[in-house]
């Protein structure tokens, strides 16, 4: 017992002193807009790098994977998972979040704590992005840049436009995502999903429901998509496309016939974030290569 | 450890009032400081003098009353309420493999999560903030309920029965369960994945307060009929022969211990290990008098989980781990140890 407690410390001792790491604390540069920011949600993640105002962030979600130096920005867990005394553990001034950020005690627990948090409704369509970095270039004070930003966005939104209006065919796409076992999830209407595929120039396959319905082997082949539309991880879980192609009823489409599966990273195509127009314009590309 | 039992027992042969004062004082220390540790450690750490001379920044302040404190006092609920409730059916089953999952309560109550998560959408204001919790124990109490019922048709209230019983309802929650993990979406999934493994981490005033006040009566209750559990470990037939009304006796401890785990599992998701193996390690230490047993199943299982919950929210800093996991991936091979150390003493 005595040799179990001595262990049980030990194992102790090195998380003690992590605890025990001060925190730095940046000196504030611009009076009253935020200098120490928790931003939880890949799409505002990607909204304040794309501002240029990494250098404010201290730490963000597991969602916020893009730019990649993103990634080494500490994580306070999965944004539907947080916990209230890490996210408060890196001093943060303000907590950018979507609607999605949770659970809703450990909001109120940050509440609470006297920190600001400012909460931004997930963008679906191209008008909440263009809300979105609105509302976080007039957080971060820095409404200029992000005047800018919008204008390279809407000039690739102008580009997406053009090039969809010149194409008189919209391929027929099926979306498909696979979270663990079981049947791979398809898209139906009302999902960001669904809003990309629509933007660029393409058609989802399924519209008879909204939402995410498991995948049954006749519906795939009823639909007859062209072109299989999944996430990169889906596909490296499925074991590769000869593998995703074998699925029973996938088999029969004409998108497996001619092989035509599209990989896409999830946080691109579904973030809704500014990066949006420039996936939908390759995925458009990419649905008319042949 | 087990010497120092055993030198208390020889020692105290003849007065086990004294005995049981002491042993339930050395756990009640091991409480404190359990708590002492947990308040000063964390992603952000706090200094215990500070904490005690009130010098803390505002900062630190609103951290430790909003956040830490409700959270060591919930660990601490809900590691006395599986505690007790653990130790009160094994003695009511007689058997050391019973635990409150067996009465349904933990299935009922998932099935309730679940069909709040997949069905009722989003909900906000204050069933956002509590729905989950509210759902957890109605469908916890209400499955138990329902076993306890079963059990009642055979005209004996029989623990067979309700054991029976509770295996059967354990399988339809289970599968009601499945079937909405089978309905649900992505982000749905991981709501109720993350719900299963249990956590501390949404601790407010209010749950924690409810909970006491659910918990700190079951104690009472459970501590006066320690007694008649006492007489039940001699056989149904020899307690009824002893004078005891065995049928009220269960269904008192069959109420009292779904309101306990009711309770906790509405607070904190659900956390393992620590129903079936507080009472376990407090009968191998210290004999299973449940005068003695309830009050340490209690005073230990609270120090138990507070210490869990304390590494959980610094191992992985700052996000944290659901200390249901923990609790089953530390306890487990511990118990093990020491039912191959029991095992070795006897020949």
């Amino acid at each position: 017992m005595r040799t179990l407690l001595a262990a049980f410390l030990l194992v102790l001792c090195p998380v003690l002193s992590v605890a025990d790491t001060p925190g730095q604390i940046n000196s504030p540069d611009r009076a009253n807009s935020p200098n120490r920011i928790v931003s939880v949600g890949g799409a505002l993640t990607e909204i304040i790098y794309a501002l240029g105002e990494q250098g404010r962030l201290v730490g963000s979600d597991t969602t916020s994977y893009f730019p990649p130096e993103a990634e080494a920005l500490p994580k306070v867990g999965y944004q539907r998972a947080l916990s209230a005394e890490g996210i408060l553990s890196l001093r943060p001034d303000t907590i950018l979040m979507n609607d999605e950020a949770g659970p809703p005690p450990v909001l109120k627990q940050l509440a609470a704590s006297k920190v600001r948090l400012v909460s931004l409704p997930s963008a679906t369509d191209l008008d909440g992005i263009r809300r979105n970095i609105r509302a976080v270039g007039a957080l971060l004070d820095v409404p200029g840049t992000a005047d800018a930003l919008l204008q390279t966005f809407d000039k690739t939104v102008a580009d997406l436009t053009a090039v969809t209006a010149r194409q008189s065919d919209r391929p027929r796409v099926l979306y498909m995502m696979n979270h663990g076992s079981g049947s791979p999830m398809v898209a139906g209407r009302d999902t960001s999903a669904d809003s990309i595929i629509t933007l660029a120039g393409g058609q989802n396959v399924v519209d008879g429901y909204t939402g995410y319905k498991p995948l049954t082997p006749e519906a795939a082949a009823a639909h007859a998509p062209d072109v299989i539309l999944v996430s990169t991880r889906t596909l490296e879980q499925a074991g590769g496309m000869e593998s995703l192609l074998r699925i029973p009823g996938l088999n029969l489409t004409p998108a497996a016939r001619n092989r035509r599966i599209i990989p896409m990273d999830d946080l691109l195509l579904l973030g809704f974030g500014p990066r949006t127009p420039a996936a939908a314009l390759d995925l458009n590309k990419r649905l008319h290569s042949q | 450890m087990t010497t120092l039992t055993r030198r208390l027992t020889v020692t105290f042969q003849d007065k086990p009032e004294q005995r049981l004062r002491i042993i339930l004082g050395g756990l009640g220390c091991l409480l404190f400081m359990a708590g002492a540790l947990s308040v000063t450690v964390g992603a952000l750490s706090l200094d215990l003098a500070q904490i005690l001379s009130g010098s803390l920044t505002e900062f630190d302040q609103s951290v430790l009353f909003s956040i830490r404190l409700p959270r060591i006092l919930l660990a601490a609920t809900v590691g006395a309420a599986l505690g007790i409730s653990g130790a009160a059916m094994q003695g009511l089953f007689r058997n050391p493999l019973a635990d409150p999952a067996l009465i349904g309560i933990t299935g009922g109550a998932a099935l309730a999560v679940a069909c709040v998560i997949v069905l009722a959408g989003t909900v906000s204001g204050y069933l956002g903030l509590y729905g989950l919790g509210i759902a957890a124990f109605v469908g916890g109490i209400a499955s138990s309920m329902v076993i306890m019922r079963i059990a009642r048709f055979s005209g004996t209230f029989s623990v067979t029965h309700m054991l029976l019983a509770g295996i059967a309802i354990n399988a339809v929650t289970f599968a009601g369960t499945g079937f909405l993990t089978f309905l649900s979406d992505d982000q749905q999934l991981r709501a109720l994945s993350f719900w299963t493994m249990g956590s501390l981490g949404g601790a407010l005033w209010e749950p924690v307060l409810v909970c006491l006040t659910i918990v700190i009566p079951c104690l009472f209750v459970l501590i006066r009929k320690s007694r008649d559990l006492n007489l039940l470990l001699l056989g149904e037939e020899n307690a009824t022969y002893a004078g005891l009304d065995t049928h009220r006796l269960k269904r008192a401890i069959v109420i009292t211990a779904s309101l306990c785990v009711g309770a906790a599992v509405a607070v904190s998701g659900i956390i393992g290990f620590i129903g079936l193996v507080v009472p376990h390690l407090i009968r191998l230490l210290f004999g299973s008098d449940h005068k003695l047993l309830i009050p340490a199943s209690a005073l230990f299982g609270a120090s138990l989980l507070v210490l869990a919950d304390t590494v959980a929210r610094t191992v992985v800093a700052p996000t944290e781990m659901p200390v249901g996991i923990l609790t089953s991936l530390v306890g487990g091979p511990f118990f093990l140890w020491l039912l191959v150390k029991q095992s070795r003493l006897k020949p």
